[in-house]
């Protein structure tokens, strides 16, 4: 921090709590704390059970934390594939027909997941692309959501890569998917694993769209997690919001562990 | 194997950054190509690997014409001013790149590696990565990669830029003995820096303007240029504007004995003489001004005399008792060491 004296640390550190606890730390407090409780009959809850969580983990609601995961994943790797695909080829085009590329790509960020899914819901009930009932049609939509910020990332990434390394390698005899496979992809391994980790917890948290689409054998947890609060039952709900927090949190740590490896520079 | 460009043009949107490039590097020959920002001699080297698709000509390896093969099918070695070694690859994976995309047997590539960085003293470097070398280990290393590929033809663009002048200077001595050891690979270098080409290469081609201006060897252009531009790029030099006359010319309302290699009398043409050929005091053509600076370079000192309103640069050997700033002082050259220039003389119209 670029503040010297004790005093102006202090006063940096009192502005940065009053700002970051109203806006971030408390909704998360508030959610934790009713996760242990019994009832909440004041400011503060009372009552403290861990009953929540043991229902939180195991049937329905662990059947649904492994769907979203599998979601989520399965969406990710979609996502990444087809994102660094269209940034692969985005950076070979000119300044303008990029810029249509990236805009086709940033459409679907730009409207409401509602819409999204409605437009998925549409498409996708009707043959010969018949997907509604099945557990694709959730991944479809949450792919497509989430693809923006992988295509964004890798282009992002693209643009700092040093075009001599491409080069250097196409000189000394590789061909192009060589030089793609062995050069271009590991440079932007980081910038990979950032897309993945944003784009899984993009998934995971996925609502809006995901009711509008999901098949009773294919509830996602954010879906079990509004069912339970609309029907009253907050504090289950809010630990099945810990366990969902939890498990994003787990995994985006050990994807970061993975691009803090993958960075050379 | 050689290099030929035929005639080469490049242009990006229409506007052309190399001008109808005809050249020819011989067989282990090296060649630079010197020549300021926005000259066109790093178009002409990436026509040559294949990074920019000339909008005419042709380009040949040997005999063979490249014009349209993709880069990885022309083998040639790249180096180039950012060293662009693979950062997640050790130092021995970066060498070993180039055989392994040409599928080498496996057998082969460990030797080839090996001599490679023996070759250019980075043997005890092999298992580090380029993040924990040196700019110039990390240039080693560069060149290592582009030779392990055992290619005809090397291509170094401004390779030495991104050193300080120290480890520039040893790295030239280096390219000097690499290029000695394989004498049968034909080396064409791009750079800004007269003392790199002048060290390195049998022969320089000049360009500016997206031109090929001038080529010879260096001693040729340093010392009978055939333009100003070349003789202002290649080496410092005094060119004074003069009038061509009878067995000489005249300067500054007096007549300077020189060959005037059968120029018209009366032509307007430029005078070249080197600062390191100009001696202080009386002697043949003679020259006489006011001290403008001096400048102590150690073993030298640098004179700027204004002689009837032009600035002449004299390099002297460090002189006991300098002149004095405004002081009247008598520069003077041999006819044998001043060149008169005809072609691209300024104010020529």
């Amino acid at each position: 921090m670029l503040v010297h004296s004790r005093k102006g640390k202090w006063t940096a550190w009192a502005v940065f709590f009053v700002l970051f606890l109203p806006l971030f730390a408390l909704p998360l407090l508030v959610i934790l704390a009713a996760s242990f409780a019994t009832s909440w009959p004041g400011v503060l809850p009372a009552g403290a059970t861990t009953a929540h969580y043991a229902a939180a983990t195991r049937g329905e609601a662990l059947q649904a934390l492994v769907t979203s995961l599998v979601t989520a994943v399965t969406a990710s790797l979609l996502a990444l594939i087809a994102g660094t695909w269209a940034a692969l080829a985005g950076a070979a085009l000119g300044r303008r027909r990029r810029a249509v590329l990236d805009a086709l790509f940033m459409l679907p960020v730009a409207v409401p997941p509602v819409v999204v899914g409605l437009a998925v819901l549409v498409a996708f009930s009707q043959p010969p692309f018949l997907l509604n009932g099945t557990r694709w049609i959730v991944i479809v939509a949450h792919t497509v959501l989430v693809t923006a910020f992988a295509h964004q990332s890798v282009s992002a990434a693209l643009e700092r890569l040093d075009p001599a390394c491409e080069q250097v390698a196409a000189s000394l005899g590789a061909r192009p998917a060589y030089v793609l496979w062995r050069v271009k992809l590991p440079l932007l391994l980081p910038s990979l694993g950032a897309a993945a980790g944003l784009c899984f917890a993009l998934s995971m948290g996925e609502l809006s769209a995901t009711v509008m689409l999901y098949p009773p054998d294919w509830t996602p947890l954010t879906v079990l997690i509004y069912a339970a609060t609309d029907r009253g039952a907050l504090f289950a709900g809010s630990a099945l919001a810990v366990v969902l927090m939890t498990t994003t949190l787990l995994v985006l740590l050990a994807v970061s562990r993975v691009r803090t490896k993958a960075s050379y520079r | 194997m050689g290099i030929r460009f035929d005639s080469v043009t490049v242009a990006y949107d229409g506007n052309v950054v190399l001008d109808a490039l005809d050249l020819r590097v011989e067989p282990g020959e090296v060649m630079a190509l010197l020549g300021p920002s926005g000259s066109g001699k790093t178009t002409a080297l990436r026509a040559v690997a294949g990074f920019v698709r000339p909008a005419s000509g042709r380009v040949f390896l040997g005999d063979r014409d490249v014009t349209d093969l993709p880069p990885h099918r022309r083998g040639i070695g790249m180096v180039v001013q950012s060293y662009a070694l693979f950062p997640h690859m050790r130092v021995q994976d970066n060498v070993a790149f180039g055989l392994k995309a040409r599928r080498v047997a496996k057998a082969e590539i460990g030797p080839r590696v090996a001599e490679a960085l023996e070759m250019t003293g980075m043997a005890g470097y092999a298992r580090r990565y380029p993040r924990e070398l040196s700019g110039g280990q990390q240039q080693r290393v560069a060149i290592a990669r582009a030779l392990a590929i055992r290619p005809d033809v090397l291509l170094l663009d401004e390779p030495l830029s991104a050193l300080d002048a120290r480890l520039r200077s040893g790295m030239l001595a280096e390219l000097a003995r690499l290029h000695r050891e394989l004498p049968e690979v034909s080396i064409l270098y791009v750079t800004h820096d007269q003392v790199e080409a002048l060290t390195l290469a049998d022969r320089i081609a000049v360009m500016d303007q997206a031109r090929l201006k001038d080529c010879g060897t260096p001693q040729e252009l340093y010392r009978t240029p055939r333009t100003e531009f070349t003789a202002s790029f290649v080496g410092n030099a005094n060119l004074l504007p003069v009038t061509v006359g009878d067995g000489g010319v005249s300067f500054a309302g007096g007549m300077l004995k020189v060959d005037t290699g059968g120029a018209a009398p009366g032509a307007r043409a430029t005078l070249c003489v080197r600062p390191h050929l100009v001696g202080l005091g009386s002697g043949p053509n003679q020259l006489t001004g006011t001290v403008a600076e001096i400048q102590w370079r150690g073993s030298t000192h640098r004179l700027y005399v204004d002689v009837d309103g032009h600035r002449i640069m004299a390099d002297l050997r460090e002189l006991k008792e300098p002149p004095v700033h405004g002081r009247p002082v008598t520069l003077h050259f041999a006819p044998e060491d001043a060149t008169l220039l005809t072609a691209g003389v300024s104010g020529d119209g």
